[in-house]
C-alpha cells in the first residue's frame, strides 16, 4: 500500500453516505462517495458538456422508433479483487440484467433487500417504461421501452445507474449475508472500497485493473466531517486536500489566501418565485406576470445569493445544451405592473402570502431574507405580504395540498437532461407527486415536454424547449430568480479537481504539484 | 490487612453492582420505545418485535430481564448501536482505548512536570521563581479546558499552522488496531514509513495531550508545594537541620516521602477530573475516543450507546478510585482516614 503524500488524496466530505449503493439513495453524499468511486455506468456524461459518452457500453444502437436499445458492452472489464471477494469472470451481459433488474422487477430476489425503494428509478416511474431487457450475447444487451423516451440514455448515465456484480450478489445470496451488497461494494469503477466508519473516514485504493488506463491519486480518504467551520480549518492546515461545502461566509477566506483554491461553476439548479395558479387571482397570467414586474431580480440576487449566482431566463442553466441564451425575460417594471393589477381588477391593499421555504439550499441560502425583499417590492404596487414560514416536512406537505398563494423555493436537477427540469417543475403528472409547487396544469406545454422525448435530435428537443420557454414567458407560473453557483475548496498545490455538474465528485484527473507533509 | 482487602473488595462489588442496577434500570427512564431503549433495534413487524421481546426476556419478570442482562454484560454480548446498527462492544472496544491513550499520556506529563515544579516552588518559596509558578498554577487552573483547546487550534493550527487540529493520526495511514494504542500499534504494525507514521501520530497527539494536561499540572504543582512546604516545617526536619545535615540530604530522606504520602491519593482522584477533560477535548479534536463518541450518542439520542458508554466510563473510574484508595491505605496504615493535602 502507498502513502506517499503525492499519491494520496484527503477529501473531507460533509456527512455520512446513506448506502454503498447509489440505487438506493439520491442524496449528493451518498453519490460523491459511491457513484464515481466504486462504479461504471454503461454510459457516461461528459463532465464539460453533458454529452453522453461511452462507459462500460463501448457503443449503442437506437433502433428507428426509438423502443429498442441494443448496448455492445466492453470486453474484458474485470470487478474489483478485495479482501472480501475475488471475482472468477469478466464484466459481462448478466451483470446489466441483474443492476437493471433489481429496481425495475419487484420479483427479483434482490429487490426488497435494502429497503425495496430505488428514489431515482421510482420518481421517473422508469421501471413502467421498460418493457424487457434482454441477452443477446455475452456482451451485447437489447431494452425495450413501451414509448419512445429521448432522456432514457441520460437516465442510464446518472450517478443511480450503477453496473453491480451479479457473480457477487449470487455468492452474497447463497452465503445468507444479500445486505452486503450495498455495504461492502464491488464495482468496476476507478477506486476500490478497502474500509469504512461512520462519522470517521471512507477508504478507497486505485484500481489498477480499471478499464481506462489508471490515473489520479493512489489512494484516496473521505475524511468525514460534519461542520463546516472544521472541514476549513483542517483545509487550511492541510489536513484536508479538498473538501466539500465551504460555507458562504469561508469564501472570501478562501480567496484571499494564496494556499487555498476556490473551484466554482454554475450548478444545474434553479431557484424560483412560484405562484399558485388554482388560486385566484393567481389563476391570472396578468396578474402573475404583475408580481414577477414588481420584483428587481438584480437586487435579490445581490442581497441573497451574495454574488454567488447567475442570474436565471428560465428553468435550466447555461450549463444545459437545452439553454436558451435569447431567451426572454420580464425586466422590473413596477409601473406596467400597477397597470396590469388595475386591468385585471385586483383591489389596491391586496394582500398575499409568500412561503419562505425554512432550509438553506444553494439555489435560495435564504429564502426568509428574499421574501422580506419580495415584500417591500410588493407594498410600492399596493400588495401586502405576509410570510409564511414552517418546519420543512410540514412546509412540503403544505405546498403539496395547495394552500399557498406564492412560493420560494427551487429544484436541483440529477442528471444533465433538460427533462428533467422541465417535467417535474411544471408538467399535470408532477402535481400530485409534489414536485410542482405551481400546481400549474398545461396540456400544451405538456404535449411539448413528452414531444421533446420523441426524439433524439438535439436541435430539435432544442426548439421544442425553447417553444415551452416562450410558453412559461407568456404564462408566467413562476419566476425563475438564479441558479446558484456549485462550490469546492481545495488546496492551492490540487490540480484537476471539478465539479462535476453531473452528480458526484470524481477524482480521476487529480493531482498534486507540490509535495509538503508527510516528506519533509 | 486481610479485613481491608475484604472491605475493599466488598465495596468494589456493591458498587458495581449498583452502577449495572442503574445502567439496567436506564431504559426504562429514558423516552421511546422501551424495545428500541433496550435493543438498539427498531422493529419492522410485529413478528420481529415479538422475537425481541422474548430474546430480551422483556415477557418474564423484572428480576429475570436483569439475570438476562448480567449475563449478556459478562458475556460481551451489549447489544447494537441504534444509529449504527454497529455491536456496542466492538466500538466501545475501539474508542476507549484512545480515551485512555491520552489520558496515561496526560497523566505522565502533568506528573514529570507538575511534581519536580511543585517540589522546586515549595522548598523556595517566596522568592520570585515561586511567584511565577503560582502565578502560573493559578492562571492556568482556571482556564476552562475547551477554551483552552480552541486557543492552541487557533494559534498552533490556523495562523501558525504546525500542528493538525483532529483526529490521532493522518488518515492515510491505515493503521490496523490490536492494542488500542496508536503508538504502540504503529510499532507492532507493518506498515511502510513507520517513521512518519509516528511523527504524524506525535504531531496529533501534542494540542490534545497538553490541552489537558495543563489543568492538571496546575493542581499538581499546588498540592506538591503546599504538602512540602508544611512538611519542612516539621520539627524533625528543623532537628535534621540541627544535626547538620544538607538541604538535599534532609530533602531527599525525610522531605519526599513524607510530603508525597499524605497527597497521592488526591493525585490518582485526579484521574477522574482528567477523564472529564479528555472527553470535552475529544470532541474538539475530533479524537476517536469514548467522549467523542457518547457525545454523539447523545446528540442522535442513542440509547443503547449512551447506556454502555456510561456504565463502561463509570466502572472505570469507579474501579480505579477504589484502587487508589486501598493502595495508598496498604502503603501508609497508619494514615488516620479523611486527612487530606491542603491547596
Amino acid at each position: 500500500m502507498v502513502y506517499d503524500s503525492i499519491d494520496a488524496l484527503t477529501y473531507c466530505s460533509e456527512s455520512n453516505p446513506g448506502s454503498f449503493n447509489p440505487q438506493l439513495d439520491t442524496s449528493s453524499t451518498t453519490a460523491d462517495a459511491t457513484a464515481h468511486q466504486v462504479y461504471d455506468r454503461l454510459l457516461e456524461f461528459n463532465p464539460e458538456n453533458g454529452r453522453i459518452i461511452p462507459g462500460l457500453a463501448s457503443s449503442w444502437l437506437v433502433s428507428a422508433d426509438g423502443l429498442t436499445y441494443t448496448f455492445q458492452l466492453r470486453r474484458g472489464v474485470k470487478f474489483h479483487t478485495t479482501h472480501y471477494f475475488t471475482p472468477n469472470r469478466n464484466f459481462n451481459a448478466d451483470d446489466v440484467i441483474f443492476s437493471i433488474d433489481r429496481w425495475r422487477s419487484d420479483k427479483h430476489p434482490y429487490h426488497e433487500i435494502g429497503g425495496g425503494v430505488y428514489p431515482y428509478f421510482d420518481s421517473l416511474g422508469l421501471y413502467q417504461k421498460i418493457k424487457h431487457v434482454k441477452r443477446i450475447n455475452g456482451y451485447r444487451v437489447e431494452i425495450a421501452l413501451f414509448a419512445p423516451d429521448s432522456s432514457f440514455l441520460a437516465n442510464l448515465a446518472t450517478d443511480f445507474a450503477v453496473i453491480l456484480s451479479a457473480e457477487y450478489a449470487n455468492l452474497l445470496m447463497k452465503d445468507g449475508r444479500p445486505s452486503w451488497l450495498d455495504k461492502f461494494p464491488i464495482g468496476t469503477g476507478p477506486y476500490k472500497f478497502v474500509n469504512y466508519r461512520q462519522n470517521q473516514f471512507i477508504r478507497f485504493i486505485q484500481n489498477e485493473e480499471h478499464f481506462l488506463p489508471p490515473s489520479g491519486p493512489k489512494q484516496i480518504v473521505f475524511d468525514i466531517t460534519l461542520r463546516s467551520s472544521l472541514r476549513m480549518a483542517k483545509l487550511i492546515t492541510g489536513e484536508c486536500d479538498a473538501i466539500a461545502f465551504p460555507s458562504q461566509s469561508d469564501l472570501s477566506v478562501i480567496e484571499e489566501r494564496s494556499d487555498l483554491k476556490l473551484l466554482e461553476k454554475p450548478g444545474l439548479n434553479v431557484g424560483y418565485w412560484g405562484f399558485n395558479t388554482s388560486k385566484p387571482p393567481f389563476d391570472n397570467p396578468n396578474v402573475r406576470q404583475a408580481l414577477a414586474l414588481a420584483v428587481d431580480k438584480t437586487s435579490l440576487i445581490d442581497a441573497v445569493y451574495l454574488g454567488q449566482a447567475v442570474r436565471a431566463k428560465g428553468l435550466v442553466p447555461s450549463a444545459s445544451w437545452a439553454y436558451e441564451s435569447s431567451g426572454r425575460e420580464l425586466g422590473y417594471n413596477p409601473v406596467r405592473a400597477k397597470e396590469l393589477l388595475e386591468q385585471a381588477g385586483v383591489p389596491n391593499n391586496f394582500s398575499m402570502d409568500i412561503w419562505a421555504m425554512p432550509v438553506q439550499r444553494a439555489y435560495n441560502p435564504n429564502a426568509m431574507k428574499m421574501a422580506q425583499l419580495i415584500k417591500r417590492y410588493l407594498a410600492d404596487i399596493g400588495i401586502e405580504a405576509n410570510i409564511v414560514t414552517q418546519d420543512w416536512n410540514i412546509f412540503r406537505q403544505s405546498l403539496r395540498s395547495g394552500i399557498h398563494d406564492t412560493v420560494l423555493i427551487g429544484w436541483n436537477a440529477d442528471n444533465g437532461d433538460p427533462d428533467n427540469f422541465y417535467r417535474p417543475l411544471l408538467s399535470c403528472e408532477a402535481i400530485p407527486s409534489g414536485t410542482n409547487r405551481t400546481m400549474w396544469c398545461n396540456p400544451e406545454y405538456d404535449a411539448l415536454v413528452d414531444q421533446a422525448l420523441l426524439t433524439d435530435v438535439v436541435e430539435t428537443r432544442r426548439q421544442i424547449y425553447h417553444q415551452a420557454n416562450s410558453l412559461i414567458f407568456n404564462e408566467t407560473p413562476l419566476m425563475p430568480i438564479a441558479h446558484a453557483f456549485q462550490y469546492q475548496a481545495t488546496r492551492a498545490e490540487i490540480s484537476g479537481l471539478r465539479i462535476n455538474p453531473y452528480g458526484g465528485i470524481r477524482f480521476e484527473n487529480v493531482s498534486r504539484t507540490a509535495k509538503e507533509n508527510l516528506n519533509d | 490487612m486481610i479485613r481491608l482487602c475484604i472491605r475493599y473488595l466488598n465495596l468494589i462489588v456493591l458498587t458495581i453492582l449498583a452502577l449495572i442496577g442503574l445502567s439496567f434500570l436506564l431504559p426504562f427512564l429514558f423516552p421511546g420505545d422501551l424495545l428500541t431503549n433496550i435493543s438498539g433495534i427498531t422493529p419492522d413487524s410485529n413478528q420481529q418485535r415479538e422475537a425481541l421481546e422474548r430474546a430480551f426476556k422483556l415477557d418474564k419478570s423484572l428480576f429475570s430481564q436483569f439475570i438476562h442482562y448480567l449475563e449478556n454484560l459478562f458475556a460481551g454480548n451489549w447489544g447494537v448501536s441504534n444509529r449504527t446498527q454497529l455491536d456496542l462492544f466492538d466500538e466501545i472496544a475501539l474508542t476507549f482505548p484512545a480515551t485512555i491513550e491520552l489520558v496515561v499520556y496526560a497523566s505522565v506529563v502533568s506528573v514529570t512536570i507538575g511534581i519536580p515544579l511543585g517540589f522546586i516552588s515549595g522548598l523556595k518559596h517566596h522568592n520570585p521563581f515561586d511567584f511565577s509558578v503560582v502565578t502560573f498554577s493559578i492562571v492556568a487552573y482556571s482556564f476552562p479546558v475547551f477554551w483552552l483547546a480552541l486557543i492552541f487550534i487557533t494559534v498552533f493550527s490556523l495562523q501558525l499552522e504546525w500542528l493538525p487540529t483532529s483526529g490521532r493520526i493522518d488518515l492515510l495511514f491505515e493503521v490496523p488496531s490490536v492494542t488500542g494504542f496508536i503508538l504502540v500499534d504503529i510499532w507492532l504494525s507493518d506498515i511502510p514509513n513507520k517513521g512518519y507514521a509516528f511523527k504524524d501520530a506525535l504531531q496529533h497527539l501534542i494540542l490534545p495531550t497538553i490541552s489537558v494536561a495543563i489543568v492538571t499540572t496546575a493542581l499538581f504543582v499546588r498540592f506538591v508545594r503546599r504538602s512540602i512546604m508544611d512538611v519542612m516545617e516539621k520539627e524533625y526536619i528543623i532537628a535534621a537541620k540541627s544535626r547538620g545535615f544538607t538541604q538535599r540530604q534532609i530533602f531527599f530522606k525525610h522531605g519526599l516521602k513524607n510530603a508525597i504520602i499524605p497527597i497521592l491519593p488526591i493525585l490518582a482522584l485526579q484521574v477522574s477530573t482528567l477523564i472529564t477533560n479528555v472527553m470535552i477535548v475529544e470532541t474538539i479534536f475530533s479524537w476517536p475516543g469514548i467522549g467523542k463518541w457518547l457525545i454523539e450518542a447523545i446528540y442522535q439520542r442513542d440509547y443503547p450507546a449512551i447506556r454502555m458508554g456510561m456504565l463502561i466510563v463509570s466502572l472505570f473510574v469507579m474501579i480505579l478510585t477504589i484502587s487508589t484508595e486501598f493502595l495508598t491505605r496498604a502503603i501508609d496504615p497508619a494514615r488516620e482516614r479523611g486527612v487530606n493535602a491542603t491547596l
